[in-house]
Parts: structure tokens; C-alpha cells; sequence
């Protein structure tokens, strides 16, 4: 098979002398369907080359054979963990083709469900990335939160997993009548938990020590690479979409970015970029995203939650990217209309496809468990490595 | 965004290469400007390394096809962390042969968003470590993201339609009846073959 | 007609879904006893390809817990009897899927989650896209939703309990001679 060219070109023909093995498409480690080809030397690894397209489903070409609102499940499916994310950016993007202006309210909406998905993604990542290191513990106290988020979104919008919640010029739906002071029992309950989560892991001194000083990505590495989100905050760049190129609601909100300082201490060798710094930055995240969501709770506006939108969809020719701060980084948007009810070309560039390709050149001297622990540091999906 | 302006960034570039760099679209919601595809090199190393551009993250590297003109554009769009600007270049490439330089040597992150081109357009990068399909399987045929892309009917013996479910369960039914029938003695194959007649 | 379709019935079904209220009249001990102790200890294999790996991951957690009916993940083919197809299969994974199903011992069981997993989902128009998984290996319980809430994936795991139930020890749900239940031939896969 192609596994023979593959050896011969990335790891050299002397391959004979150390072991070449095959983690995945099917492995609980690793975070959906990705493949790697690892050439090993007993545990230590010289080489790492990763293999996604085991989850392409063609959501780029599909974009060009349905409707601008008919692309919208689609684009659920581009990040399932965080999907209110992927919809917003998609109804941005064409928005600004249309040249709507969307209502407050439903800014509000947007951002609330935005934020909510936000805390029930990190809390996926947050467990998976402590499974995958052996603590089999925190990943139902993660689940069990995020099945209370399911429920909030689900009596916001009807889903509990891939929502098709934001439409082009709003929301789908309104807010119920009791649906506020659920969320914000909720919240208050759920920063209790984000105390009981440091107790239990965050600041657990083995799954510190596992960590610190690992896969450390300096500044300007995580720049040239494309990194986005939180793994590039965790290397030290003081950058988010939220509050240098805001969108939406986010002007009217106070929040902090965590960046990352070598939450590990000097003491166990941490460095800035390295794999802990990457996991605190996501638990600090939460935190602000429940902020977030208190604030746009107390200044909720009135008013109506879909602006007057066209029956039918046709922008004008041209084209529009649209940029929007999703739970795994930046994702960004590029419709390309030719004047017609569907799209010329949709592309979405997400952050783990970015992410995928620092692994190659971070794996060298690393063991394998701690190729594993990498990955699920970095965060990365592989829906969206793939679409 | 506090930084330049697409104006200003275009107007730095003409000055520095002239001919190469294009003129500015007129503002269709995000304007963009063509280079030429023989100095994008030069260009891009220097949109990079200019102190007042500084362009250190690669953004987004995607391409359109266009069958009508005849062309396969690619897509380049630039954004600076030091100076918060944002700039889209295209580069035009003919549809039958597509090669341009390879931006992997200014930007590491134009490694795997090359290969996804490659794979998906046919567009040959020059000077790409290692270019080779990265979302499709490595025997597939066709670069899927053309427009003028026909699929060729199934992969490996998989077929790729799939039948009226209607129909499926008529078949199943006949095919499981007809078991039955040929375990049956012979004689008594004649009653269950008025069955399908009556239930079928 | 009436006596000749119970016949037909017995411990055999052309309808899994009409039957589970008629009564086995098995009374062979030890047949039930291996179906006991078969569908209370069902291994399933964890094969989320895509969104339904998420559901698939909320029902074996804290409220829709799998782990009730003797139930348990395991990540390698090798020790597990139950495969629940969790999501979209490309053409790239057909090829390791049906390796995983070869892997796995008999007797095997397979629950197709999910629209994906059913018929192709929502990914029908993809060149990419293998229209169901049943076009690769034989599928016992198909689970509608998209993704097919905790209840569900449970239900269907019932399903399949039921199945187990009415089992003889000498023939299997999946008639051997014609390949597949589902009236397609397995293709060879190379």
C-alpha cells in the first residue's frame, strides 16, 4: 500500500533498523479517526507523521450544491463539539455578502450559546486530555456537567449536539420564559465545580509533573505554524478575536485572555507553551466564558431575535471571510458568491488542521505516551482537520 | 483594525514592485488584489519581513476554480499580530497546468494547506517538502473540488448509490423465501411458491 | 397461513421489530443460559468515527450509563462482541472498518448509530462518503437520529439484547449462505 512509499520518502530507507508503527484511525486516544505513523526506537520516537482524510466528508463541495441556509446543519458537522461556533461563523460571513444587520437580541443569543458551547467543549478537551493521560476520573465529572449544558441548549434550541441554532440574520428561536434563571442556577453551580475540578486534576501534582516542560512551543513557532486559540495564548501571544477584532455582543462584555506563564512552576520544570500551560489556559477559559454569560444574562436587550431577511438568498457577486473566536481558535470563514442562490465556494480553515502540522516536527525525542498527551493538548478534532 | 488600511498595504506594495502587484478589487465587501505568479515569492517574503506589514501569520491558503476563464485562483490572505492588518491576495494560475512557488519556507503553516490544494485542485506547489494527498485516499483519482469533477462510481468495489429501500426489503424477502424454499423437500417446494404470490 | 407464519416465527424472525412481544417457547436451559449470559456482558467495540462518537460517549457516561446492562468499552476488536458504528464512514476508513469487523471473534454483533452510519445521512451528496455501512459488513440494529439521543442508542442496545434472547445455538440471525441479511454481497475490500 501507500504505507511503503510513506516510509521510504519521510523516514529514510535505513527505517530497517527501528520499529514503525501505526497508532489509530481507530484508537480511544486519539481525538476522532487520525492516524500516525510513528517510527520509534523502542519508546523514544524519532518521527510522528500524522494521517487524517479518514473523516473528509466534503462539506466544502457540498457548500456549492445546497441553498446559503440549507449549508447550515453543514456546518455543524464541520465541529460537533462546538458547533454553535461553526454556525455563527458561516451566518457572519454571509451576513456581511448580504449586508444585514443583525438585532441586538439576537446578538445576546449568539454570544450566550456561543459561550455556553465554549465551557461544554473545554470541559470535553479538559477530560479526554486526562484520560488519555491515565486519570480515568475527571471524564464523567465532565460529562456530567456537560449533559446540564445539553439540557440548557437543548431547551434554548431543541439539539443536544449539532444545534443549526443561528440563522442567517438571528436565531431560529427565542429564549423561553424560564429558561433564565435555570442558566443562572446553573452557573452559580457550576462555579462550585470549576473549584472541585482544580481539587481534583488541575492541581493533582502527578498529572502536573506528567506535563510541565513537555511540547513546548515557543512564540514565535506557534505564530509560523498558525496556531489559534488557546494553544497560541498558552505560547505567550496576548491575542483573541474577542477583544482585538470583536464581533457580535463581545464589545459590551468585560473578560481577561489567560495567557500562558508557566503555570507549572519553575520548580517542575514548566516552560511557557508547554502542554500544561495549554490545559489551565482552557480551565481559566472557562471560567471567563461563565463571566461572559452572567454579563450578557444581566444586560439581556428586548427586541427581536431574526432581522428581515430575503426569502430567497442571493448576494451579490463578491466575496466575504468572516473571522470568529470558536473553542478550538480562530475559524475562519471565505464565501465566494457568483450571484446565485448557492454559494460559489465555502471554505472554513479551522484550527486543528493548523494544529495537526506542528506534531511532525514537536514529536522528535518525545516518547510515545507523550505523543499523546500532545495531541490532546493541542485540542485538535478531526472533523474539523478534515471537514 | 487599528493597523493599515487595504489601501494603504496596497499602495506600499505597488510602490515597491510595481507591475507584479495587481490593482485593488473594488471593495465587494473584502477587497483583494491580484500578484503575479512568477515574483509571489518576493512578494510574500516581502509582506513578511517589512516592519510596517509585518504579515507573520498565514491565514488562510485556499483556491477557487474557475472552468469559464479558464483559471484556478489561489487564495491568500495575511493577517499581522503586531499591527492588526489584514491583507487577501489571489494569484491566477492556468487551469491545465497549475504551479506556483511554494510559500513553505516564509510560513510553516502553508505545509499541510498546500497539500490540502494539491490534493483537492491539482495546483503544484514548487519547493514543497513533501507534497502528497492528505485528505483523500492515496489512490483516489480526480481532484475532487473542480468543478468539472465526476465521481467515478464507487471505490474499491463499494459502490456509491445506494438502492430504494423499498426495494431493498423486497429483495431481502425473496432472497430469505427462496432459502427457505430450497431447504424444504421437493415436494413440498409447491405451497410455499404460492406464498410470495399472496404476501409479496 | 396464520399457524404457518407462527411456525415460521419460532425463535426465527423475518421481523425483529413486530415480535419482541411474542414469547420464545424455547425450553432448552442451557440456550438460555448461554443467551443470558451472552447479552449481559455485551463488550462494545468504541467506534466513533464522528458526531454520534459524542453520544455514543454520553451514553456510556453519568446519566445514560451502558454500564447497567453488564456493558463496557473496550478499545480493541479483539475482545469485544458488540460494534457500534458511531458516525459517518468515509471511503479512506471502509477499508479498517472491515478489517476491525474481521477482527472481532463470533458470534459479533453490529449496531449501525446514527443516519450516517444508516443510509449515508446527510453526507449523501459527497463524493466521499460510503452510503451506509451495511454496505460493508452486516448490520443488526439500525439506530435512527442524527445524533440519536442517549435513550436511543439505548433502546437500540436492547434491541439487540432481544435479539440474543431468541437465539438457537445451532443458527444464527444472519443466514451464512447468501453473505449478508441486508440482500448486498460483501465486497472484497483488498
Amino acid at each position: 500500500m501507500a504505507l511503503d512509499q510513506l516510509i521510504v520518502t519521510k523516514f529514510g530507507t535505513d527505517a530497517e533498523h527501528e520499529m514503525i508503527l501505526n497508532m489509530g484511525p481507530q484508537h480511544p486516544s486519539t481525538h476522532g479517526v487520525i492516524n500516525f505513523v510513528v517510527q520509534a526506537d523502542g519508546e523514544v520516537m524519532k518521527k510522528a507523521v500524522p494521517q487524517v482524510g479518514y473523516l473528509h466528508r466534503a462539506i466544502e463541495k457540498i457548500g456549492e450544491i445546497v441553498t446559503y441556509p440549507g449549508f447550515m446543519p453543514y456546518t455543524d458537522r464541520i465541529d460537533y463539539l462546538a458547533a454553535m461556533f461553526a454556525n455563527e461563523g458561516y451566518a457572519l460571513a454571509v451576513e456581511k455578502l448580504l449586508g444585514l444587520q443583525v438585532p441586538p437580541r439576537a446578538q445576546y443569543l449568539r454570544a450566550i450559546s456561543c459561550e455556553l458551547n465554549r465551557i461544554a467543549s473545554h470541559l470535553i478537551s479538559l477530560g479526554t486530555m486526562a484520560m488519555d493521560i491515565g486519570a480515568v476520573t475527571p471524564f464523567p465529572y465532565a460529562l456530567r456537567e456537560r449533559e446540564s449544558i445539553n439540557d440548557l441548549l437543548e431547551a434554548l434550541c431543541g439539539a443536544r449536539l449539532t444545534y443549526n441554532y443561528h440563522r442567517i440574520g438571528g436565531v431560529a428561536f427565542d429564549m423561553p420564559e424560564d429558561w433564565m434563571p435555570l442558566c443562572r442556577k446553573w452557573l452559580d453551580h457550576f462555579e462550585k465545580i470549576l473549584h472541585e475540578w482544580d481539587r481534583l486534576i488541575s492541581f493533582n501534582e502527578i498529572f502536573v509533573e506528567r506535563l510541565a516542560g513537555m511540547g513546548t512551543i515557543p512564540a514565535d513557532m506557534a505564530v509560523n505554524y498558525g496556531l489559534v486559540g488557546p494553544n497560541l495564548r498558552a505560547s505567550g501571544v496576548d491575542f483573541d478575536l474577542r477583544r482585538d477584532e470583536p464581533y457580535g455582543a463581545y464589545p459590551d462584555f468585560k473578560f481577561k485572555i489567560p495567557i500562558g506563564t508557566a503555570y507549572a512552576g519553575k520548580h517542575r520544570g514548566g516552560q511557557v507553551g508547554d502542554c500544561y500551560d495549554r490545559f489551565y489556559c482552557r480551565v481559566l477559559e472557562c471560567r471567563e466564558s461563565l463571566l461572559i454569560v452572567r454579563q450578557a444574562l444581566d444586560k439581556f436587550p428586548d427586541g427581536d431575535f431574526m432581522a428581515k431577511v430575503p426569502r430567497k438568498i442571493k448576494p451579490e457577486v463578491g466575496e466575504a471571510q468572516s473571522r470568529i473566536e470558536a473553542a478550538r481558535g480562530e475559524m475562519a470563514y471565505y464565501v465566494v458568491s457568483d450571484g446565485g442562490e448557492r454559494a460559489y465556494r465555502v471554505r472554513a480553515r479551522t484550527g486543528s488542521f493548523l494544529a495537526m502540522g506542528i506534531i511532525e516536527d514537536l514529536s522528535r525525542g518525545l516518547m510515545i505516551a507523550d505523543l499523546v498527551a500532545l495531541i490532546a493538548s493541542l485540542d485538535v478534532v478531526a472533523p474539523e482537520i478534515d471537514r | 483594525m487599528p493597523g493599515l488600511t487595504f489601501e494603504q498595504i496596497h499602495q506600499r506594495l505597488v510602490e515597491k514592485f510595481g507591475d507584479a502587484v495587481g490593482p485593488l478589487s473594488p471593495p465587494k465587501k473584502d477587497p483583494f488584489c491580484v500578484f503575479a505568479a512568477p515574483r509571489l515569492r518576493e512578494i510574500c517574503r516581502f509582506l513578511k519581513d517589512d516592519p510596517a506589514l509585518y504579515f507573520d501569520f498565514l491565514e488562510d491558503l485556499t483556491a477557487t476554480d474557475h472552468p469559464k476563464e479558464n483559471l484556478i485562483r489561489v487564495v491568500y490572505h495575511f493577517y499581522s499580530y503586531r499591527h492588526r492588518h489584514l491583507f487577501i491576495a489571489k494569484v491566477e494560475l492556468d487551469r491545465k497546468d497549475p504551479q506556483v512557488d511554494s510559500l513553505e519556507p516564509l510560513w510553516k503553516a502553508a505545509n499541510w494547506m498546500e497539500r490540502e490544494v494539491f490534493d483537492l485542485f491539482g495546483v503544484t506547489f514548487r519547493g514543497h517538502s513533501d507534497l502528497r494527498r492528505i485528505l483523500m485516499p492515496d489512490d483516489w483519482v480526480g481532484n475532487p473540488l473542480r468543478k468539472d469533477y465526476t465521481e467515478s462510481g464507487g471505490y474499491r468495489g463499494i459502490s456509491n448509490v445506494r438502492d430504494n429501500p423499498l426495494d431493498l426489503y423486497l429483495n431481502m424477502d425473496r432472497q430469505v423465501r427462496a432459502e427457505q424454499a430450497a431447504a424444504q423437500p421437493p415436494e413440498a417446494a409447491a405451497s410455499p411458491a404460492a406464498a410470495p404470490k399472496t404476501e409479496g | 397461513m396464520a399457524d404457518q407464519a407462527t411456525k415460521d416465527l419460532k425463535g426465527y424472525s423475518h421481523d425483529p421489530g413486530a415480535s419482541a412481544a411474542l414469547v420464545t417457547t424455547s425450553t432448552n436451559l442451557i440456550e438460555d443460559l448461554i443467551n443470558w449470559s451472552r447479552r449481559s456482558s455485551m463488550f462494545y467495540l468504541l467506534f466513533g468515527l464522528a458526531c454520534c462518537g459524542i453520544e455514543l460517549m454520553q451514553t456510556g457516561g453519568p446519566r445514560a450509563d451502558l454500564d447497567r446492562f453488564g456493558s463496557v468499552p473496550r478499545a480493541t476488536p479483539r475482545q469485544s462482541d458488540l460494534m457500534i458504528v458511531a458516525g459517518t464512514l468515509t471511503y479512506k476508513m471502509a477499508i479498517r472498518c472491515k478489517l476491525l469487523y474481521q477482527q472481532m471473534a463470533e458470534p459479533k454483533y453490529v449496531i449501525s448509530m446514527g443516519s450516517c452510519a444508516n443510509c449515508g445521512g446527510l453526507f449523501q451528496l459527497s463524493y466521499s462518503v460510503v452510503k451506509g455501512v451495511d454496505k460493508i459488513i452486516p448490520v443488526d440494529v439500525y439506530v435512527p437520529g442524527c445524533p440519536p439521543r442517549p435513550e436511543a442508542l439505548t433502546e437500540g442496545f436492547l434491541r439487540v439484547q432481544e435479539l440474543i434472547k431468541r437465539e438457537k445455538l445451532k443458527t444464527k440471525m444472519r443466514p451464512k449462505k447468501s453473505g449478508t441479511g441486508a440482500g448486498y454481497d460483501l465486497p472484497e475490500v483488498a
